[in-house]
């Protein structure tokens, strides 16, 4: 469960990308944030990371109080988000298999754990058949679906999006968006950053709309609305 | 940890060694160098500290006794020696022995055979409770009726503290500055191999790798550079070693200045070197993490 409760973020300069964030989402849940550029969409997802502290209010992620947690929980904290960057963040001299072994690895899997799910995990985002290609023998969708792979591979109850169709064309987009609605069907939590706004009203999941370091709507069925939209 | 990734560690740590192997080839031969000195040093030391240890073992006073006394006059002279302060024992060595240990000495030159025992006087022995008051020791048996002369053979001994003493000073500078050399540069090593994998030490970070682990490869980079440059320098120094006490032999003969066989040595270096190293290594790597690890 991710919850924020009046959370203000002020970077050092003064301005206030956060302005009083109260939102909360349950274990299991589908949502998609949507904003124009500079609402705030990218750092509400460090503040669920522990990237970054909140200036005041109180963020709680599965079970982490992320305004007061100390250093040596926070990789616990983060081994139950996964997160997918727009820009995919691969290794490039890895291959398709290392890169999502290890994410495992890191964490201190075992090799026979590795040797079990990651196969399991790239046949999930359809990569079965290019485990042993480097990241630059992939086309853009494989890329984001490898980085989705490795968010989901040490199998964290959540999952965030930042912008991941952003790269792609429509129908490549609309592959992930449903890649990543099976996901959740499978039971991750999953929260998704988009400017896809025909994808997002054709899915008919939860909106949270946020600008100017608010939230101004948060609907059910690919409803929302804010200035600008 | 578990097995596997012990294996997984050592791989990364190499890798990371020769990603940039001019860098650690550099940092590998400077605390070579820098290990080669410090034992040169402790080695000088150590062999001097050998020699004024048995010099003072054989420390002596010897105290003469007025010519004109009669044999037993002369030995009775001893009971007022032993009552003198830092004075343990007084021997007594009538002329006749003296004689004998000068001929025995002198070996079968033929030089001396002119001499006859009255040339001698009698003379005591003195063995003293602190080796370290010979001066003070030395007026105060001036004193005792029946000497005329004192003679004490520290010279040697005090040209030796000193001369350690010195070379002991000189040597914690430069080894100071020896270690702080070696530091800065495995460091630097280590923050070239961090730099290279930033993106991976951030999706580690990412998918909740702890410091400990995303540090742990590094410091076992260190650590390698720093075993490797003391494995290299324990091996030069023994060679090194061998050469010094060779030369040493052919200058003097081997009379004043000798040095023990390295096999005496290699517990005290290995310690030393396996632990500047360890110690180099370990403490470099550390010192360049820090930054990397924020956030
Ligand atoms: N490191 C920073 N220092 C200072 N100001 C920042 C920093 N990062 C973001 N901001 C500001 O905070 C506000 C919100 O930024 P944020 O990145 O969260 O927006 P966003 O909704 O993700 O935008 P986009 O859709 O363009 O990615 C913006 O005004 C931005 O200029
Ligand atoms: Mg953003």
């Amino acid at each position: 469960m991710i919850e924020f409760t009046d959370v203000v973020k002020s970077y050092s300069v003064g301005t206030q990308a956060l302005r009083g964030v109260s939102m909360r989402i349950e274990d299991g849940e589908f949502a998609y944030l949507v904003g124009p550029s500079g609402s705030g969409k990218s750092t509400i997802i460090k503040l669920i990371t522990g990237e970054l502290k909140p200036t005041s209010g109180s963020v709680h992620v599965n079970g982490y109080s992320l305004e007061r947690i100390r250093r040596r929980e926070l990789p616990y904290m983060r081994r139950t988000v996964g997160v997918v960057f727009q820009d995919f963040r691969l290794i490039q001299d890895m291959t398709v298999y290392d890169n999502v072994a290890f994410a495992m690895r890191v964490v201190g899997a075992r090799e026979k754990e590795i040797r079990a799910r990651v196969p399991y995990v790239l046949e999930l985002v359809g990569l079965e058949t290019k485990s042993r290609r480097h990241p630059n023998e992939l086309s853009g969708g494989e890329q984001q679906r490898l980085a989705i792979a490795r968010a989901l591979v040490n199998n964290p109850s959540t999952i965030i999006a930042d912008e991941p169709t952003g790269n792609l064309d429509p129908a490549k987009s609309l592959e992930i968006m449903s890649l990543l609605q099976e996901i959740n069907s499978l039971g991750t939590t999953m929260l998704v950053v988009t400017h896809a706004q025909d994808l997002v009203e054709r899915f008919h999941k939860r909106v949270i709309a946020i600008n100017e370091g608010v939230v101004v709507s948060d609907g059910m069925d690919g409803y929302f609305e804010y200035e600008g939209k | 940890m578990k097995g596997n990734n012990f294996g997984y560690l050592i791989k990364e740590g190499i890798r990371g060694i020769f990603l940039h192997g001019f860098m650690s080839f550099a940092a590998v031969f400077v605390t070579v160098a820098c290990l080669l000195i410090v034992g040169t040093f402790f080695s000088v030391i150590y062999n001097i500290g050998l020699k004024v240890e048995e010099l003072n073992e054989k420390n002596e006073i010897l105290v003469f006794v007025d010519e004109t006394f009669s044999d037993a006059e002369a030995k009775s002279v001893g009971s007022d020696l032993a009552l003198v302060k830092n004075v343990e024992q007084a021997i007594f060595i009538p002329r006749e022995e003296a004689y004998e240990d000068f001929r025995e000495d002198m070996g079968q030159s033929g030089a001396f055979d002119g001499l006859s025992t009255q040339t001698f006087r009698h003379r005591f022995r003195i063995l003293p409770t602190d080796p370290q008051l010979l001066e003070e020791t030395k007026a105060a048996l001036l004193e005792v009726e029946g000497v005329v002369k004192v003679k004490v053979a520290d010279d040697v001994v005090n040209l030796l503290t000193t001369i350690q003493n010195v070379v002991s000073m000189f040597s914690i500078v430069v080894i100071v500055a020896l270690v702080f050399v070696s530091l800065l540069i495995i460091s630097n090593t280590v923050k070239l191999a961090m730099a290279d994998r930033r993106d991976e030490i951030a999706i580690m970070k990412m998918v909740g790798a702890t410091n400990g682990f995303i540090r742990l490869p590094f410091v076992v980079q260190g650590f390698l550079l720093g075993i490797l440059g003391s494995g290299i320098a324990f091996g030069a120094e023994w060679l090194l070693y061998n050469f010094m006490a060779n030369q040493l032999v052919q200058m003097d003969g081997g009379l004043l200045l000798t040095m023990v066989p390295f096999t005496q040595l290699i517990l005290p270096m290995l310690v030393i070197f396996a632990g500047t190293g360890m110690f180099v290594g370990v403490v470099g790597s550390f010192a360049s993490i820090r930054r990397f690890l924020k956030v």
